[in-house]
């Protein structure tokens, strides 16, 4: 308990730390001014998001190949944790596009790639609740959410590949080698990334608790029926 | 400090998004904590 309080605490630290370092540290950038500040906390919960299906990704693999309901917990409790991430990345992204596209939305390959991935872990968690026994709960839901998967490549390709509305990447295969972005600017993206990631985790293991408990609870339920 | 409206909110909600769900879990932990404590009692090789 004590070790989960000091975590949770470290990451609302680090979150406030970055949100902090993205409006006081990093300089203003230059063409959008104030409202390129957003960029640190929507592409850093991206990261976090796409990170956080990994994970799923990873659990459902190994709960197809060995069986054990822990990698169900992790992939359930994961594609929860990413859900949230991407709900936050596809709130704050119109908000900057607003201002400076002149739009809320538009169909481009990033958009609509993410927005798909939306719809897929809302399925994934849909599908769960439809089917009541657990191990084929726990193996449809892995099958579907290593399909599911698939549409994260996707995402992070989608303005490699194509030419999109959403702006080119500054890192990871901006333009020239290295990152397009300011010094500075890079070192509160890749500190705001390290928050974001760390209260992702933090909630990851908060609700993987949850999903013990409710299997320990099915347990014991089934227990008292046959008493 | 033109669109700071825009940039305030964006952090706003999105920590709203990931307070409220936060505190989901903590209920929905609480509750089965619960139920567990109560199942507990009821099985007396459990106690």
């Amino acid at each position: 308990m004590t070790k989960r309080i000091i975590f949770g605490g470290v990451a609302i630290l680090l979150v406030i730390a970055a949100a902090y370092a993205a409006f006081f540290i990093a300089p203003e950038e230059r063409t959008m001014g104030l409202i390129q500040r957003i960029f640190y906390f929507h592409a850093a919960t991206a990261w976090a998001g796409e990170m956080t299906f990994f994970v799923c990704f990873v659990a459902n693999l190994l709960y197809v190949w060995k069986r054990q309901p822990k990698y169900d917990w992790l992939s359930v409790s994961s594609a929860e944790v990413g859900l949230a991430c991407i709900t936050v990345v596809l709130i704050t992204g119109p908000i900057w596009a607003h201002p400076v596209w002149g739009i809320w939305w538009t169909w481009d390959a990033r958009l609509t790639s993410t927005f798909v991935l939306w719809l897929l872990y809302v399925s994934y968690l849909l599908l769960r609740t439809l089917v009541e026994e657990p191990d084929r709960r726990a193996m449809l839901s892995a099958l579907f959410g290593i399909f599911a998967f698939l549409d994260v490549p996707l995402v992070f390709f989608s303005i490699r590949w194509w030419r999109t509305q959403h702006p080119q990447p500054v890192i990871m295969g901006g333009s020239g080698s290295g990152s397009g972005l300011d010094p500075t600017m890079s070192k509160v993206f890749f500190f705001s990334v390290l928050a974001m990631h760390m209260l992702a985790a933090f909630l990851i293991v908060e609700r993987y608790i949850l999903e013990k408990m409710k299997s320990e609870l099915d347990f014991l339920a089934r227990e008292v029926e046959t008493q | 400090m033109k669109n700071l409206d825009s940039v305030f909110a964006a952090y706003v909600v999105g920590w709203g998004v990931f307070f409220v769900f936060y505190l989901t879990i903590a209920k929905r932990i609480s509750n089965l904590r619960a139920e567990l404590d109560r199942l507990k009692n009821t099985l007396p090789r459990a106690k």
